[in-house]
């Protein structure tokens, strides 16, 4: 068995400690197994003993609870506001051991209570609740009021059922583990007068209690202990979705393999078919006529053409066309990666693209001597890099 | 083994040495836990794992990559493509340099001779230069295929700017071998060309006048551009390209399904 860390031991020890009027030590010293473990709780739950207790709280003029041999049960273990599904409501009330949620079914036995008007907000696993209007709340949680209500009471009550067991209990919060909060209920004691009609109360809740000194534990009834208090964010968090992903190899590099290959042999066959381009020998005194860029540039010679070179070699190029793309992502503020979402964006860049392809074209193949306009089917193509392949003449 | 003269069979040789050569301590020890060619690899998880993690080249990439970045539909391949043409260029351009010296007096006859007097330098050369076109055009699609499935967005906007740099700097490099044959065609190109660098903004004529190493191209402007184009550029492009990959990691690899 694993060491139980000695924070998390104390603070069961306190919890139960406070549970049973104990001196934290001598609980403490009990967990470790250093001394004799005081007169434990019986192991099996009572049957008998529900009837007794639920039956007289029913009414609001019962007795007071601080006469009522149960009273042990101070701590309780919070239902899981977050999971109100899980309880299952359906139980039958009559159920000699019924779950948490028909606990609190049959525990809310005023006909005229109004779903609408939840205001003790919280739901609680209660193993003798009583439909108290003044609950104690010990965590408000609005949906546990929610999943209360969803669970009306019938007007008739049949007798609440039994205590929890201490497994049933046990099983339950682990039912729940994931959102649960198990919580120390403050005790107050219940009022006696006064909530005959008042009950506008739906969510059931928690019945406050006297403790009865330890040596007044009736036998058999157990009592909850607080194993540990979890926070329900700490272990749901989920942090990233996931994602449908397939091993790198061999299904990415196999496609990369055949992209490397696919343009090799392109590549080389190009090589074969079309030869670079070898004019004549620079010549300072010869200016070729036309003199055109490499034709990534030529977009920008044709620009050139039209425009004052302080618009075309300046505000397109650098502004436009270096800073303007480095900004893109710092001006586009629009999160959203759907195109039918960046309608603007994609007809902008289309734009781009389609004004740089057609001023490529036309520098490429539209101008001729001087760069002035020509056709090339009519007076051929002035762009050396092509000079041997595209022959239209 | 043996079949029915007695003899071992040609198959059975070739098997029985390919499994000496696989088997051997040599190729035990270079190759590393998971290569697909060491013997008695099986494909399993664990393995696929190792095949990437365990090579210096693949580890670029991460063991796993989401399912719609796998189809070519997506990327088409294109950054890929860019990557595998610069080292192309390189591989070619390395076998360049052995026949080719920067000078205004031999450039043009080295280019001359390295089509006629060495073994595969027309095709090597036309590889190169055809290749530093494709570059050019991959890298400007890449960067379409990039804007249009808005992966420049967050968490990827400094990987754009990158990818934007690297886009100047193959232009850049591109333009720089544009001069070296030193003909009519590169002259003039090149003299076009630095004549826009010359309206760049504020320091325009300063610019011109370091990339020309002088007023107008000249002999000192062969040397200079070719010593941006195999080796300045390459190392500042190189840096680039491993920022540029790393963050494609870091950033949560390849941008999410449209």
């Amino acid at each position: 068995m694993t060491e139980i860390p000695e924070s998390l031991l104390r603070r069961s020890a306190e919890a139960k400690a406070k549970a049973l009027g104990l001196p934290v030590e001598q609980v403490l010293a009990e967990m470790k197994g250093e001394a004799p473990p005081t007169p434990p709780p019986a192991p099996e739950p009572e049957p008998e003993k529900a009837p007794e207790e639920s039956v007289e709280e029913v009414p609001p003029a019962g007795g007071t609870p601080a006469e009522e041999p149960v009273v042990d049960v101070t701590s309780e273990a919070v239902v899981a506001p977050e999971a109100p599904k899980e309880a299952p409501a359906e139980e039958p009330p009559a159920d000699p051991v019924p779950d948490e949620a028909a606990v609190e079914a049959s525990e809310e036995p005023e006909p005229e209570t109004q779903p609408a008007a939840p205001e003790s907000e919280e739901a609680v696993a209660e193993t003798s609740g009583e439909p108290e209007p003044e609950t104690q709340p010990a965590e408000p949680e609005p949906e546990a009021a929610a999943a209360d209500a969803s669970k009306e009471p019938e007007p008739e009550t049949p007798p609440a059922p039994a205590p929890m067991s201490e497994d049933q209990a046990g099983a339950a919060e682990t039912k729940e583990a994931p959102a649960a909060v198990a919580t120390m209920v403050e005790e107050t004691p219940p009022p006696v007068e006064g909530n005959g009609a008042g009950n506008g109360k739906v969510a059931a809740t928690v019945t406050p209690r006297q403790v009865l000194p330890p040596t007044g534990t009736p036998e058999g009834v157990r009592t909850q202990r607080l194993l540990t208090v979890v926070k329900a964010r700490a272990i749901q968090t989920v942090k990233t979705e996931p994602t449908d992903k397939v091993n790198t190899w061999p299904h990415l590099m196999l496609m990369e393999f055949g992209a490397l290959l696919a343009i090799t042999g392109f590549l080389v066959i190009l090589s074969v078919i079309i030869h670079s381009p070898l004019l004549e020998p620079a010549n300072f005194n010869a200016t070729p006529n036309p003199s055109k860029a490499p034709w990534y540039f030529l977009g920008l010679q044709e620009l050139l053409s039209y425009f004052d070179p302080q618009i075309a070699g300046v505000t397109v190029p650098t502004i436009t066309g270096l800073i303007g793309f480095m900004m893109v992502p710092y001006v586009d503020k629009n999160p959203s990666h759907r195109p039918s979402d960046r309608k603007f964006a994609i007809a902008l860049y289309s734009t781009f693209l389609a004004g740089a392809a057609t001023l490529t074209i036309i520098g490429v193949l539209f101008r001729g001597r001087g760069f002035n306009f020509s056709y090339p089917w009519k007076d051929g193509v002035f762009f050396d890099d092509l000079k041997d392949w595209v022959q239209f003449e | 083994m043996a079949n029915g003269n007695g003899k071992v069979g040609l198959r059975d040789r070739v098997k029985d040495a390919n499994e000496k050569l696989w088997g051997s301590q040599l190729a035990e020890s270079i190759l590393r836990p998971g290569s697909p060619f060491k013997k008695g690899y099986s494909d399993s998880p664990r393995n696929r794992s190792y095949v990437v993690m365990n090579n210096v080249l693949y580890h670029l990439h991460p063991v796993k990559v989401k399912r719609h970045g796998v189809r070519l539909s997506y990327t088409l391949c294109l950054g890929g493509l860019s990557f595998f043409l610069f080292i192309l260029l390189t591989i070619t351009g390395i076998f360049l340099m052995f026949y080719y010296t920067p000078s205004a007096q031999t450039a043009y006859p080295d280019i001359e001779a390295l089509s006629t007097n060495v073994a595969f330098g027309s095709l090597v050369r036309n590889m190169h230069r055809w290749g530093a076109h494709l570059m050019v055009l991959s890298v400007f699609l890449h960067m379409s295929r990039v804007f249009y499935h808005g992966a420049y967005k967050p968490p990827r906007e400094f990987n754009w700017v990158v990818g934007v740099v690297l886009l100047f700097l193959t232009l850049l490099l591109s333009f720089s071998g544009y001069l070296l044959p030193w003909d009519q065609l590169a002259l003039w190109a090149v003299t076009v060309g630095t004549n826009m660098a010359g309206f760049v903004p504020v320091m325009g004529a300063q610019v011109k006048f370091a990339l020309l190493a002088g007023v107008e191209v000249s002999a000192a402007t062969l040397l200079r551009f070719y010593v941006l184009h195999v080796l300045a550029l390459p190392f500042i492009l190189v840096i680039f390209l491993a920022v540029h990959f790393w963050r494609v990691r870091k950033d949560g690899g390849i941008s999410g399904p449209l």
